[in-house]
């Protein structure tokens, strides 16, 4: 379900990973820490995940998704830059 | 134990086969051990074994939440492989072939190991010098490669599709000839068998629920069946290794992904090696029951469902398809999946961790059925001697914080990079 486009096949959409992490602030001192838990290090756990994905093959626009990672049921899906609630 | 051996064989006949020893026990878990492997997959098994065999360390236990063997070791497609390009990764699988090629005579269980070899097709000129570049740092490193031409493929697989006006014509291939399959069950069988026979307590239906830490130290594990006292402790939980992190409060550079495989039906004798589409992510063999054995691409999602969808299972079926045109008439006897421990570089990481005896194993993406007597060995030796081996010192956790990342293929979690 496109926020955008409403119900589309599966086929149209693309992963783009765990949308909870957060890209670390500009100009701003940071750890090493930090930033490998940007780039590398995921919770990756079973249950409910957001997650964002892309409509690649509809309106090509990013998506946040509630997905869970076991059964593979969709939730809830926002547009890319509404708040997780 | 019994040995298994054809004079065995013709005794047990004669009580008709009722009093064969059982491969392994069923024991109630004890208070304390020496050492506790986590997951009884190939590579806890394996880890055990090498444990009892080379370090003498016996009094360990393998706790596993299922049944032995239940998850990716019976679940991939069986082949065995050193075909790597950096060192790290050749010598380590290369040390693994060589584990292969004894492990029917060490376990004394039939392994099945069947040394067919793989093709790796090309279909452009820049591919064919990608592929001489990586055949010639194997043969540096002691492993056998061969550049095979177009003509020369074709001598080998003749049914892959070599028409002129398709996508991806077939240019050549690299070959490791060594390369092969494995009978996948028997591997954990004859693993679990021997470590069993050593004083190995192998517990099954025992689910890990939370660790006991203190002071920075492991102290044991709080499981389904009780509380059971370690000093040290080995994660070989492969796509299970985050939940357990987050009962560590680790994060780690590991995604849970799903990935899918595939059985035809059976058919006569087509296909006597391995081979994989180069355009794509498409592998395929042929079973010794003649079935054809194709696997490809991740489903692309964090998952945990051990079972796929169809739009990649037809993506990846495409590929096969336009690689070898036959495959198209065959039917679809199984599909199934499993879900992968995806390291961020696509390279496993056997290392120490910051929790003073806890000792990490993950991170096998699509290669961890062929590193599991060489993953089992290394395991091993760190957890044995508290230090990781020079064989898996470039599969350190640390890796993502200093850079040396060990980027064979540099796709991890992310497919669709390439």
């Amino acid at each position: 379900m496109c926020p955008h486009c409403g119900m589309r096949s599966q086929n149209e959409f693309s992963y783009g990973g765990d949308a909870t992490v957060k890209r670390p602030e500009l100009n701003k001192e940071i750890s090493d820490q930090d930033w490998d838990n940007f780039v590398y290090n995921r919770k990756s756990l079973r249950g409910k995940h957001w997650e964002l994905w892309q409509h690649i093959s509809g309106c090509r626009q990013w998506i946040k998704v509630e997905r869970d990672t076991a059964t593979h049921e969709i939730f809830k899906t926002l547009k890319a830059n509404e708040e997780i609630s | 134990m019994q040995k298994y051996s054809i004079f065995n064989l013709i005794k047990n006949a004669f009580s008709g086969h009722q009093n064969w020893d059982l491969a392994w026990k069923d024991p109630t878990p004890k208070k304390e051990y020496d050492v506790v492997i986590i997951g009884g997959g190939g590579h806890g098994l394996a880890t055990a074994y090498y444990l009892a065999k080379e370090h003498n360390i016996t009094n360990v236990a393998i706790i596993e939440k299922g049944w032995i063997g239940g998850g990716n070791v019976g679940r991939n497609t069986t082949i065995i492989r050193s075909n790597y390009m950096h060192d790290d990764n050749a010598l380590f699988s290369e040390f693994g072939m060589d584990l292969w090629r004894k492990m029917s005579q060490d376990l004394n269980y039939n392994v099945m190991f069947s040394p067919r070899g793989i093709i790796n097709l090309a279909h452009s000129d820049a591919q064919m010098n990608v592929y001489a570049r990586r055949g010639n740092s194997m043969r540096l490193n002691g492993i056998d490669a061969v550049l095979l031409n177009r003509e020369q493929v074709r001598e080998i697989i003749p049914m892959a599709d070599f028409s002129e006006n398709v996508r991806f014509p077939i240019f050549g291939g690299l070959m490791q000839p060594s390369a092969g399959t494995a009978r996948h069950d028997a591997v954990a069988w004859g693993y679990a068998r021997q470590a069993d026979s050593m004083g190995v307590d192998i517990i099954q239906n025992c689910e890990v629920t939370s660790f006991d830490v203190s002071g920075g130290k492991i102290n044991g594990v709080r499981t389904s069946r009780g509380d059971i006292k370690a000093k040290k402790i080995g994660l070989c939980v492969a796509g299970s290794t985050n939940i357990l992190a987050e009962k560590l409060n680790m994060k780690l550079p590991i995604e849970t992904h799903l990935l899918q495989a595939c059985v035809s039906e059976p058919v006569k004798p087509v296909l006597d090696g391995v081979v994989t589409f180069g355009a794509g992510h498409f592998y395929v063999s042929q079973s010794d029951k003649g079935e054809m054995v194709m696997g490809g691409d991740l489903d692309g999602y964090n998952s945990y469902a051990q079972r796929g969808n169809l739009p990649t299972l037809q993506h990846v079926l495409t590929e096969g398809i336009a690689m070898m045109p036959f495959l198209s008439k065959l039917k679809m006897l199984r599909t199934w999946g499993g879900i992968m421990d995806m390291s961020m570089d696509g390279s496993p990481i056997i290392d120490k961790t910051h929790i003073e005896g806890l000792y990490l194993n993950c991170g096998w993406c699509y290669g961890g059925f062929k590193a599991t007597p060489a993953s089992g060995w290394t395991f091993a030796h760190t957890i044995a001697q508290d230090r990781v081996h020079e064989l898996n010192s470039g599969y350190s956790l640390n890796r993502f914080n200093t850079g040396h990342l060990l980027d064979e293929k540099g796709l991890g979690t992310k497919t669709w990079i390439s």
